[in-house]
């Protein structure tokens, strides 16, 4: 304990029998779903409501988002096999499991990057109409996200090669975990709500 | 129950409970291609929806809702940890659902 404490890492006490970091993120993770859910709902409260375009059904490329959510499913794979790898000590499958999950996700943002300008080719800013406020906000923030766990995920790895991670570091690589699920399953939603479900102009 | 973890540390509360039930590698890769093949029907139906006529909304959502459901129960092992996680994450999830459905349907939403 003494020398946890000296290396600064997180050593806190608990009371409950359950880690309270652990615990923590998940509280964090609970009050994300309102975060999301409020930025999701005025998407859907706004669906439909431009009264000029570009609108969703002119300008996705489902094929193409299609490939980015097969990209971020992928880097839900390549997480938990290095949670795998991280619970059983094998420092080397861990490392190249979060490096090649930070890039999916550098693959799946630089995809967000690419159809963001192109979809700003076509006439869609942040202002150009309420379809074009909801969805860039909404998505902008998943986006953010994203890459908020990427600076996650190459932090755990630098760590890693400093050798400042704990003993066992499954715990630390569980919580970003946790957190790189949570952007994935966010994900799901908005490809079904914002992209699945084709609106056109108004009444349509 | 809590005298027995009394001084314990985060990591050691950890190493005591959390790896057990955990899936292995081959489960976690089993896992991805279910989810793989429900984002191919999710977008097959998309392609195909003029055909499925009222169909079309409550097979995309239940689509949605299995992939969610997979994932948070085994990616981030809700189904094998604590049951208190489970609880924790649940709340927020109602809570919000509740929530934006409530100012959904109170602004007529569903029935324009």
């Amino acid at each position: 304990m003494a020398d946890a404490a000296l290396q600064g890492r997180d050593e806190h006490e608990t009371t409950t029998g359950l880690p309270h970091t652990k615990l923590a993120m998940w509280l964090f993770l609970s009050s994300e779903c309102l975060l999301f859910g409020a930025l999701i709902t005025t998407y859907v409260l706004y669906r439909g409501a431009s009264t000029k375009g570009p609108f969703p059904a002119d300008i996705f490329d489902i094929g193409y988002t299609s490939v980015s959510s097969f990209v971020l499913l992928a880097s839900s794979l390549t997480m938990v096999l290095s949670l795998g790898a991280a619970q059983k000590r094998d420092f080397m499958r861990m490392r190249l499991w979060l490096v090649t999950t930070a890039l999916l996700g550098m693959t799946f943002v630089g995809g967000q990057v690419y159809e963001f300008t192109a979809f700003y080719r076509e006439g869609l800013a942040i202002t150009t109409n309420l379809f074009g406020t909801t969805f860039f906000v909404l998505t902008g923030f998943h986006g953010v996200h994203v890459t908020v766990g990427i600076l996650m995920l190459l932090s755990l790895t630098g760590m890693s090669f400093a050798d400042r991670l704990p003993e066992d570091p499954a715990f630390p690589v569980e919580m970003v975990g946790l957190y790189w699920h949570f952007v994935d399953i966010v994900w799901i939603i908005i490809f079904t709500v914002v992209y699945l479900i084709p609106t056109g102009p108004v009444g349509k | 129950m809590s005298d027995i973890h009394a001084g314990s540390s985060d990591a050691e509360v950890h190493g005591q409970s959390a790896h057990a039930g955990h899936p292995g590698a081959r489960e976690y890769v089993r896992i991805f291609f279910i989810l793989a093949a429900i984002t191919s029907i999710e977008v097959a139906i998309y392609y195909v929806r003029e055909d499925m006529g009222g169909w079309f909304l409550p097979a995309l959502f239940s689509l949605m809702i299995a992939k969610f459901a997979i994932v948070v129960l085994w990616y981030m092992h809700l189904k094998f940890d604590d049951r208190r996680f489970s609880r924790f994450f649940v709340m927020g999830l109602a809570g919000a659902a509740t929530l934006y459905l409530v100012v959904l349907i109170s602004l007529r939403v569903f029935l324009d």
